[in-house]
């Protein structure tokens, strides 16, 4: 038994330990989105999905492509792009509150005013 | 050694306050446990080897992502107010999609990433690398992408300005 956590925890760690941590992260992001009814909180969720997605850029390029620089950068320009979105989407989500002085996706069956 | 006890640590931190931030009944609360997710995936960042995108996410993400979810939560919620979740038989539909998912790409993980494997040393990217990577035009330089990204957020400053203004 102690041999086996004395090779568990020697070397580095395996590219498969952060591939299950961004799983795990992307798949919470998935149940949010599907079962939450505010805006803000599906933003939440999708914010946890494009984190898990950048932690899979980064590792592969770290691990397989060690060279490399492709992973890093779709990762900072994943970054920036998520910036933008949620600026955006905020802005359309105080609108909303404006307009209906509520967050949640089940009263938004019409979007015209 | 050290390295293992400090990724399981974060690894914890992650799933555990991922977890946490799609199932807690306060918005304000999901919000700040979004923040520590981010935080640990800076720490993942960090741990790698990549200093710059550690300062990114802090700064991008930790520091202006957050603040803007902050205002809108305090903007769009009365204080104290629990927020309503999705009827139960969506939430166990949700619960079921994402387990089943979570099952299946871990099955396709844990077989076939074996395959793929190579050991790396770990190393650090300089700064200055990636400046001129950033800043070149040859093959694997990134400066079109770049200025398409600073085009981008000029439109999304403006657009949310039109969006977001009283009329």
């Amino acid at each position: 038994m102690g041999d086996l956590f004395l090779n568990f925890m020697s070397g580095t760690v395996p590219i498969e330990a952060y591939i299950g941590v961004s799983l795990i992260m992307f798949f919470a992001g998935v149940y949010g989105f599907l079962s939450r009814k505010s805006l803000i909180m599906i933003l939440v969720s999708v914010e946890l999905m494009i984190n898990a997605a950048d932690i899979n850029f980064v590792v592969f390029n770290r691990y397989l492509y060690p060279g490399q620089m492709e992973g890093f950068f779709f990762a900072l320009f994943t970054i920036a792009i998520a910036a933008c979105e949620t600026a955006v989407a905020i802005a359309i989500i105080i609108n909303i509150y404006r307009n209906w002085t509520s967050v949640e996706v089940g009263n938004l069956d019409e979007m015209k005013e | 050694m050290a390295e293992q006890i400090i990724f399981y640590i974060l690894a914890v931190i992650i799933a555990v306050f991922s977890i946490m931030a799609v199932t807690s009944k306060h918005i304000i609360r999901s919000a700040t446990y979004l923040l520590f997710v981010l935080l640990g995936t800076a720490g993942l960042y960090l741990l790698l080897g990549y200093h710059y995108l550690f300062g990114v996410q802090i700064a991008v993400y930790a520091g202006g992502i957050m603040v803007l979810f902050i205002f809108a939560i305090l903007l769009t919620n009365r204080p104290g107010e629990k927020v309503e979740l999705e009827r139960k038989d969506r939430r166990l539909v949700a619960g079921i999609t994402s387990l089943v998912g979570l099952a299946f790409c871990g099955h396709i993980i844990y077989w076939n990433i074996s395959k793929v494997y190579t050991y790396i040393v770990p190393a650090e990217l300089k700064v200055q690398d990636i400046g001129h990577t950033l800043m070149g035009t040859n093959k694997y330089q990134y400066l079109l992408p770049f200025e398409f990204i600073s085009i981008l957020l000029l439109a999304c400053i403006v657009g949310s300005l039109l969006i977001a203004r009283k009329r």
